[in-house]
């Protein structure tokens, strides 16, 4: 455990310390360990991904940090609190949205957010302005009053979210924002998410999307069986599998083997008529890749770009595609 | 603020919850009507000629008209049995639904969620007893209670709808779905039958009549009759209040314990 330090003199004590500190925490149902030694570092302002597939123990994980349930074993500190010792003082400095949508349907949405207001005891007033900010932010004016019931996802998403933030948390829980979601939702999520980064607000996210956590988090862990198989940047983990390529595929043989010639490179397949091209992905190298056929008058019936993505990460450091289910207990 | 105070505007804000919910969706309420009205009605017209010549002039002539107010209490308990059906799956649902999750990872006083269903529940429960009396006076119920004797009635409703409420709080934490939360309770609506609600317990066998009689139902059911019609009600009163304190306190501290437990099913 990292000694916190108390004093209050200023922000420049409060951003030293983490945001959340884990040693050693475990988490078995029965028989099942679902998380076996966890350590883990968030610092104040800063985005942690935890990835991994279904079942993997990522909610148990977000369930134990926000004084859902209890873990067997370990050290924890959100915001300098022990979830054990003082759960209260932990709901004080997190909000969270789950997996399923915790927001009642049958009232509207900003009677949703008006009821996070009172049990914040913000006050008639304030709550009225916080809970109208809020709608504005996520775009739920149009639908202020309408039943939460008959929200699309990606709208019950963002007044999900919108009720973790009432009481202006300090650290955010968002267990798989996005799952579900159809691609353009997920794009607005990603927006907004990035947008409470901007305001310093402390995010601890899971998700099963590889490209989300690429997209959004400062470092992310690979949860796997219970265990951290990888932690890093996302630059860190990309670099620890095979770089790039680009697929060129041919009309005929005798344009896959002078392309093959031409470049002096690649991996031809004369099955498929493609030849795999290692690149850095970038436009230059491609223009010139390009260029050089050109040239030679090659014919390129298509083309498709591979830059390594965490799908990669994951199958580097498990052995395992992310498609592989884990049973969930 | 005090602990004490939070606990209180806490509960008041998960209070006026319910209330939003019931008001937007009345069909709730009226569903919980709807079992009671039917017996109430098969009872007094199809039954009751014969069912009230059995009373016996003790009951104030027989027929139709002596049945109606004779099985009014039943009738009441049962819809406060329907209510518990219906708090039990109001909880279930909540539970199920990740509110409560939410609610949970908030810095709010815990059993707040809890008594604003226990609120919403009692004052559901008083609104349905009312329309009842109403329905029931309109089939020709006609109760002969003075104005202490209405309050001590709808004090002992509202104490009985109290305690089914903290039991069938603790029905819908301990249930499984939505579905079984909704089995559960199922027994309560039938209980009158089992007791004084529908036939003088002396009519039974003895066997089935040492049940009835020892039932918080007939103490319950004998309460009302005796304040609203004047019957005698001599120790039942005493008994009712017990009853119905005893099962609010176990219902209680089953619930809040259930409640306090980590959430894995």
């Amino acid at each position: 455990m990292i000694p916190a330090p108390r004093t209050l003199a200023g922000m420049n004590a409060r951003l030293n310390q983490p945001a959340i500190t884990v040693t050693g925490l475990s988490k078995a149902f029965g028989d099942h360990v679902v998380l076996d030694g966890i350590d883990l570092t968030v610092p104040e302002g800063t985005t942690f991904a935890l990835l991994g597939p279904n079942g993997a123990g990522k909610t148990t994980m977000v369930n134990i940090l926000s004084t859902l349930i209890r873990a067997d074993a370990g050290e924890i500190r959100i915001a300098g609190h022990d979830p054990a010792r003082n759960p209260d003082g932990v709901r004080a400095a997190i909000g969270v949205t789950g997996q399923f949508s915790a927001v009642d349907k049958l009232l509207t949405g900003e009677e949703n957010l008006l009821l996070m207001a009172d049990l914040h005891h913000l006050g008639r007033r304030d709550g009225r302005r916080r809970a109208a900010e809020l709608l504005a932010r996520f775009d739920l004016e149009d639908a202020a009053r309408k039943p939460a019931g008959t929200y699309s996802g990606g709208m019950t998403r963002r007044l999900d979210l919108a009720m973790g933030l009432v009481g202006n948390p300090r650290i955010v829980f968002l267990d798989e924002p996005t799952s579900g979601l159809d691609p353009r939702s997920r794009r607005t999520m990603w927006e907004i998410i990035r947008g409470l980064l901007a305001d310093g607000v402390t995010i601890f996210l899971t998700t099963q999307y590889l490209e989300e956590a690429d997209h959004l988090a400062d470092r992310i862990a690979v949860l796997d069986r219970g265990r951290f198989v990888a932690e890093g940047t996302p630059d860190e983990l990309k670099r620890r599998v095979p770089g790039g390529h680009v697929r060129l595929q041919f009309a005929d043989a005798r344009g896959l083997t002078s392309a093959a010639e031409t470049l002096g490179t690649g991996t031809p397949d004369r099955e498929t008529l493609t030849l795999q091209v290692p690149t850095d992905g970038s436009l230059r190298s491609l223009k010139r890749l390009l260029d050089r056929l050109d040239d030679e008058s090659i014919e390129v019936v298509n083309l498709s770009v591979h830059t390594p993505d965490l799908d990669d990460v994951f199958f580097a450091v498990t052995g395992r595609p992310t498609t592989t289910e884990v049973p969930v207990q | 603020m005090t602990t004490l105070n939070y606990a209180i505007s806490d509960s008041a804000t998960m209070f006026r919850r319910q209330l939003k919910r019931a008001v937007r969706y009345p069909g709730l309420t009226l569903f919980l009507l709807v079992i009671p009205i039917a017996f109430l009605l098969l009872f007094v017209y199809v039954f009751g000629g014969t069912l009230g010549d059995g009373l016996g002039a003790a009951a104030g002539g027989g027929g139709r008209a002596a049945y109606a107010n004779y099985v009014m209490p039943g009738i009441l308990l049962m819809t406060l049995a329907m209510g518990a059906n219906l708090t039990a799956v109001s909880v279930a649902m909540d539970m199920t639904e990740g509110i409560v999750a939410r609610f949970r990872t908030m810095a709010i006083a815990r059993v707040s969620v809890l008594t604003g269903h226990v609120l919403g529940s009692v004052s559901q429960a008083l609104i349905a007893s009312a329309v009842m009396v109403g329905i029931g006076v309109l089939v020709g119920f006609r109760p002969t209670a003075t104005v202490v004797e209405w309050f001590a009635a709808a004090g002992l409703v509202a104490l009985v709808a109290f305690a089914f409420t903290w039991l069938s709080v603790a029905i819908g934490l301990v249930a499984k779905t939505v579905e079984s939360a909704s089995n559960l309770p199922q027994p309560l609506v039938f209980l009158p039958f089992l007791g004084s609600g529908f036939v003088p317990t002396d009519s039974l066998p003895s066997w089935l009549r040492w049940f009835a009689e020892h039932q918080p139902f007939t103490p319950w059911m004998e309460t009302l009759r005796g304040l609203l019609l004047g019957t005698p009600i001599g120790s039942d009163g005493i008994v009712s209040v017990g009853w119905a304190a005893g099962i609010a306190l176990a219902g209680y501290l089953w619930a809040k314990r259930r409640y306090n437990r980590d959430p894995v099913r």
